[in-house]
């Protein structure tokens, strides 16, 4: 199947959840990283069992923070 | 000329930054850049003026939701996400430690204004594995 990947039009086998392609991808520290698949955030109990499919479009989004100290 | 990272930014770019950090005082202000990459130079296409949900003076988050929105209206503009920025209302504009910390994406450029002087101050640096490093910026 063929997913977008943070933009990039990627081809995967059918069944991939999304921590697989957490895996595949070499996403680093995942623990800071929010997936979307199609504009809806993937809660992070459900990476196993989000299931893609063709067509789906993931981003990949880093918390973005900081402070003074 | 340096031969270092390069970040190149159009002056309606830069001044929307700037606004952007002036607007939100005396708390942070903060955003995502997009724009392309191509080896040592990265150029900014556009800014995204971002809420900062910590509405604080000393920290800052960018808003998940708000970020994914700015992403894919980047990508539908030929974009892509490059970085992100914000700024120190009475620091140096230099990352702190735990803007270091806490600096989880290494591929981003961390850009920090400083509005403690006169004038502010842009400047933009790559973090990796805890250090921080200067990357040069082109205002065009």
């Amino acid at each position: 199947m063929n997913i977008v990947v943070s933009g990039t039009l990627k081809e995967y086998p059918e069944g991939l959840s999304v921590s697989r392609l957490i895996e595949a991808e070499n996403i680093e520290t995942p623990m800071y990283v929010s997936v979307s698949v199609n504009d809806e955030f993937v809660k992070s109990g459900e990476l196993d069992s989000t299931v893609l499919r063709g067509g789906d479009v993931v981003e990949f989004l880093y918390f973005m923070g900081g402070g003074r100290r | 000329m340096s031969g270092g990272p390069e970040l190149r930014i159009k002056k309606p770019e830069y001044d929307k930054i700037i606004a952007h950090a002036y607007s939100c005082l005396p708390n942070e202000a903060c955003g995502i850049i997009a724009g392309s990459a191509d080896g040592r130079r990265r150029c900014v296409g556009a800014v995204y003026a971002l809420v900062n949900t910590d509405a604080s003076g000393e920290h800052f988050s960018i808003d998940p939701g708000e970020h994914l929105k700015a992403v894919r209206d980047a990508r539908s503009r030929g974009l892509s996400p490059i970085g992100n920025f914000h700024s120190h209302p009475s620091t140096p504009a230099r990352p702190s430690e735990e803007d270091i910390r806490l600096a989880y994406d290494r591929s981003a450029s961390y850009l920090i204004v400083s509005l403690a002087g006169k004038e502010p101050v842009l400047r933009s640096f790559r973090i990796e594995n805890g250090a921080a490093s200067p990357e040069e910026i082109v205002i065009e």
